[in-house]
């Protein structure tokens, strides 16, 4: 136990080092010290517990006032920045908490002990392997990226020390979401993650930042109004407040106000990883410096709120609850890559496309079967690893090209082919076959279908118009990297060491773990979820094992194919044809004599996939979706 | 025969044509002669061409978009000049932006006359075009086969 | 059905397709030109034709482009063969997008701006397409299940005992509409027309020359067998006689699209998304829809 409880100190103490520490020469070896560690721990634990679930007493009354001490006060900031800042429905949202939370403290909480305070299960470890791992990947880019990102806004105030305590904080918080059995404490680190965020998204203090920043702390302050409305509800309806007691009840029993609670809880889910209507607080988040968004985006936040849903996922079975996740899920998959398509920032096109992304896994987890919930957290882990290194690849080529627009990336393939390689090979793990994020939605589609329930039609219609769709955007983006410009200037040496050493890691991993599909399913996602959900419906249809070795022969021939097109050949490199006389590829004689330029743009349907269109129409039903559901269980209950 | 004569693609090209040729060259294609019974397919894109067919005289203005298309064939390679223009530039011969027929840029193979040339006269070039098509292939082939038993001595 | 006899299958789709699919190619240019009062070239012009395309000169506009070629052809190769020896029936649709993502990205590689405008409306014609793939998939799966649940895998559905047809006729109708699509036949030919005189000149294969070009043609041959095996999957019911009815069907099929090709001037290209989703959406969802309720 007290290596768990290392592994959670270990990035707090780390982020407190660099708070302290002005020098800029000694940050760079702490972060990498301290991402050791933290991969090192995280390594530790998930060897040491894996297939071997077991819960922690660890309780006292000094750390729960601790915990509400520190909350108090994080409220009292919400509200101070809030009139600050003018931005009333913040500090009004952040006063409803603050009350909400000293009425849960002095008066539904009394009396109600949880011994187990921590737990660590299979689940727990994927998170804390995702944590661990990519997160603290992303913290030693950071070292590189920000002394670019210091160098480009030099006639600013260096406030890279707050930069860094906030990532490794954000590593903590992460853990204490995913291994705190006492829900309080779970809000804790919860509420913990949303003011992080906070903070990194207005880093750079511009207007635009800060606005940024005010939107998702409003729309994450809903997510933790309603977890906190769950908690009291579970408080004085049966007086628990542990999650492990909440899994345990059977779904026969799903009590009607239960379901509320869980619903409850799942909407904190919900705008936690930015599904529509809230999804609008993850667009924001690209304001801040890259590292930011690949952390919020990949390993943090947004996974806590899918791990949150993937673990209620049990109790949504069957139930109006799992309707309301299915739908916004699914919806939320469509519209988002839909939306997608309209985007040329590179940014902006990988925020949506998590967004979509996490829809599905919200699907999956609303489905309430192992078999969908398998997929989810298959897509979960694949996802983290894919995104973290997208949006590095676009981190490092916006600092080098000078854009992030995907235009802009014309031919990135010849000027800076390292990057755009690896870059292409995230972008086919999005969506190729044989990589795991389609493999992974493949068992999705086959668990809506086993489901044979209303919702499933939905659900099919959405994965197969959305991943139509996701289609589209992926290979016009990827058919941008790939162009070949003659004549190109190589413009990679500049990129730091620190930056190859990270996007080299993480796109092994993407193959890695690909290769390692079967095993990583057998040893942590199987076991879970022969623990976690109710024997009746725990029959495993999961995929055959001889598609798994098809695609892992798929994989290796992927690589093979490229061998013969290594070495000289004596095929003639010709210019192309332009209907005119050529002057190079990219410009022609015109019919006045006149040379022309040759500009190339990709397509992107405005009128049908325009970003506002969908999010009204994204926003309006979905928001429907969740209101009359939980009209609809609230009655139940009461009636 | 070998498959190079059983399928000549065709870059039909109109240097400064009144497009009276043009319209012969389009008729071959129509049910009447049928050009594409020998295989014959009018392909607008010089990379997939084997036969440059091209009508009306060259100018100043179109030299080089002449001598590109050619250069952008793959070889074997043939050229059709379909036309008196084409041949020799015709009536137009005399104009001051006029250089002269398509040989006066590039090597051409096959010389069509008419004013305008007969669909009959045009597929009769082509199968011309075909046969010396068929010899460059062979000697294309007779250099590979010297090259690689040239490499295989050294 | 046994392993092996299915991996012959595939060997025998690996070494017959392209000749059936050089064929059917040719008798598609005979029957469109009978169609249109010529008497069209010989039935195995295609041969003779990738014959000579083989022998030409090697030229390309950058070597990247004749390697994603290459593995076009590879990725349709493999997925025809997994088709023929009755695999996952989700896994070879993945398997064909991975292909036709091969293509695309020869056809944007080379920079040139005819290849790339193909290249673009080729993704937007299989956005459009795609949809009504899946679905046929997920309603073999609905049509095959049972008390533990269906399958995916085509050797269960051929082999299931019952034809498809009846149950997935809106299906078949829906797959009839983009096999135009996929065969990019002429109202949805916005990628690239058979012939080089379009707007956009050969669309995604301007750039193609020589070997590069055969290699595109040939796995054509291969994708149009594989897509005709789609078709006759629809009558398998286990015997001879599916088989039999599956490949009069699957020709048949094949002529209607020559048809609808000679008969048909290119529609606008909003047409192609619109008509595709809202068939997949009323034909094939509504087909999900029926399958769900008599089950």
């Amino acid at each position: 136990m007290n290596d768990i409880l290392l592994m959670m100190v270990i990035p707090f103490i780390v982020a407190c080092i660099l708070l302290v520490v002005k020098n800029d020469r000694a940050r760079g070896p702490i972060s990498y010290i301290g991402a050791a560690l933290i991969i090192a721990t995280s390594i530790w634990v998930a060897w040491n517990y894996h297939g071997d679930p077991q819960t922690f007493e660890v309780s006292g009354e000094s750390i729960d006032l601790l915990m509400f001490a520190i909350e108090a006060i994080l409220g009292l900031v919400i509200i101070y920045l809030g009139i600050k800042h003018k931005k009333p429905i913040a500090s009004v949202l952040g006063l409803v908490q603050l009350v909400m939370s000293v009425c849960f403290e002095f008066v539904f909480k009394e009396g109600i002990e949880v011994e187990n305070g921590l737990y660590i299960d299979d689940l727990s470890i994927v998170m804390i392997l995702i944590i661990g791992i990519i997160g603290s990947l992303i913290c030693v880019y950071a070292v590189g990226y920000m002394r670019d990102f210091q160098e480009h806004h030099a006639d600013e105030k260096d406030r890279r020390r707050w930069f860094f305590f906030l990532l490794f904080v954000f590593l903590s918080a992460m853990y204490g979401v995913v291994l705190s059995n006492n829900l309080v404490w779970m809000f804790f680190f919860w509420e913990i993650t949303t003011l992080c965020s906070f903070a990194l998204i207005g880093f750079t203090r511009t207007e635009e930042a800060v606005n940024n920043s005010f939107r998702q702390l409003i729309l994450n302050l809903i997510g933790g109004i309603a977890f906190l409305a769950a908690l009291i509800l579970l408080a004085d309806q049966e007086g628990f407040l542990a999650l492990d007691r909440l899994l345990a009840t059977p779904d026969a029993l799903v009590a009607d106000w239960l379901l509320v609670a869980v619903m409850l809880m799942a909407l904190a889910g919900i705008v936690k990883s930015a599904q529509m209507p809230f999804h609008t607080w993850l667009l924001g988040a690209m304001v801040a410096p890259t590292p930011t968004s690949a952390l919020l985006h990949s390993s943090t936040m947004v996974k806590a709120g899918v791990f949150m849903l993937l673990k209620l996922s049990p109790l949504l079975y069957g139930n109006i609850g799992g309707d309301m996740v299915m739908a916004v899920g699914g919806l939320t998959f469509l519209l988002a890559s839909m939306a997608a398509i309209s985007q040329s920032n590179a940014k902006r096109v990988l925020a949506y496309s998590t967004i979509a992304n996490l829809g599905l896994i919200v699907a999956c987890a609303g489905v309430g079967t192992p078999e969908a919930a398998w997929a989810g957290v298959m897509l979960m882990v694949f996802h983290a690893i894919t995104k973290s290194l997208l949006f590095l690849c676009v981190g490092t080529a916006e600092h080098h090209i000078g854009s992030r627009n995907i235009e802009d990336m014309d031919g990135l393939f010849a000027r800076m082919p390292k990057l755009a390689l690896i870059m292409m090979l995230g972008i086919a793990a999005m969506f190729l076959v044989p990589f795991g994020m389609l493999i992974s939605k493949w068992a999705a589609l086959t668990a809506f279908v086993d489901t044979e329930e209303a919702m499933s039609v939905i659900l099919v219609a959405c994965i197969a118009f959305g991943s139509a769709v996701t289609g589209f955007y992926w290979t016009k983006w990827l058919g941008k990297l790939a162009c070949v410009v003659r004549d190109a200037k190589d413009i990679e040496d500049t990129v730091r060491p620190q930056e190859w050493t990270v996007l080299g890691s993480l796109a092994a991993l993407v193959v890695i773990v690909c290769l390692g599909y079967p095993l990583l399913s057998d040893w942590l996602v199987v076991p879970w979820m022969d623990i976690a959900f109710f024997p009746e419906h725990a029959d495993l249809a999961l995929m055959e094992t001889n598609n798994l070795y098809l695609l892992l022969i798929m994989l290796v021939a992927l690589v093979l194919i490229f061998v013969p097109f290594f070495g000289r050949s004596k095929t003639k490199e010709v210019p192309n044809y332009m209907s005119g006389v050529n002057i190079d590829d990219l410009s022609y004689t015109g019919s006045m004599g006149a040379p022309v330029n040759v500009t190339l743009r990709n397509w992107y349907m405005e009128d049908w996939f325009g970003e506002d269109r969908i999010r009204k129409v994204g926003e309006a039903v979905t928001a429907v979706v969740i209101v009359a559901c939980i009209v609809l269980a609230c009655g139940g209950w009461l009636r | 025969m070998s498959c190079t004569s059983k399928s000549p693609w065709i870059l039909h090209y109109d240097a400064s044509s009144c497009n009276g040729c043009d319209i012969e060259v389009l008729a071959c294609l129509t049910p009447i002669y049928d050009a594409e019974r020998f295989g014959v397919i009018n392909t607008g894109d010089p990379k997939q061409a084997d036969i440059f067919l091209i009508t009306g005289a060259v100018n100043d203005q179109n030299k080089e978009v002449v001598r590109q298309l050619y250069d952008q064939m793959p070889e074997p390679k043939v050229v059709v000049a379909v036309g008196i223009c084409a041949c020799s530039g015709g009536i137009f011969r005399d104009c001051y932006n006029i250089l002269g027929g398509a040989d006066k840029v590039i090597p051409v193979d096959v010389y069509v006359p008419g004013c305008a040339a007969r669909p009959e006269s045009i597929i009769d070039g082509i199968v011309k075009g075909v046969a010396v098509l068929e010899e460059k292939r062979a000697k294309m082939e007779g250099e590979k086969r010297c090259s690689r038993s040239r490499g295989s001595r050294s | 059905m046994s392993n092996w006899t299915l991996l012959l299958f595939a060997v025998i789709f690996v070494a017959l397709a392209p000749v059936a699919g050089c064929i059917l190619a040719g008798i598609d240019r005979k029957i469109s030109a009978r169609m249109q009062g010529r008497q069209g070239p010989p039935v195995m012009q295609p041969l003779y034709d990738v014959r000579k395309l083989l022998a030409k000169e090697r030229r390309t506009s950058n070597r990247v482009q004749d390697f994603y070629v290459a593995c076009y052809l590879f990725w349709i190769v493999v997925t025809g063969a997994m088709f023929f020896a009755g695999m996952d029936l989700l896994l070879i649709v993945f398997t064909l997008t991975l292909g036709e993502t091969f293509l695309v990205l020869a056809a944007y590689c080379s920079g040139s701006p005819f290849a790339q405008v193909g290249a673009q409306r080729e993704i937007y014609v299989a956005m459009a397409y795609e949809p009504m793939i899946l679905i046929m998939a997920v309603a073999y799966y609905l049509f095959t299940g049972g008390e533990d649940g269906g399958s995916f895998a085509v050797r269960d559905i051929a082999g299931f005992g019952d034809m498809a047809i009846l149950p997935m006729l809106g299906i078949f109708l829906g797959f009839l509409f983009i096999l135009t699509m996929k065969l990019r036949k002429s109202p949805f030919d916005l990628s690239m027309s058979h012939h080089a005189h379009q707007d956009i000149v050969r669309g995604v294969a301007t750039e193609f020359s020589g070997r590069t070009y055969a290699m595109m043609e040939v796995s054509h041959w291969y994708e149009n067998i594989m897509l005709l095996g789609m078709v006759a999957l629809f009558f398998q019911n286990g015997e001879w006689t599916g088989v039999v009815i599956g490949a009069v069907v699957a020709v048949l099929a094949y002529i209607l699209e020559i048809w609808i090709d000679n008969g048909f001037a290119r529609m606008k290209w909003q047409t192609a998304l619109k008509s595709g989703w809202i068939v997949s959406l009323v034909l094939g969802m509504g087909n999900i829809i029926a399958l769900l309720v008599i089950a």
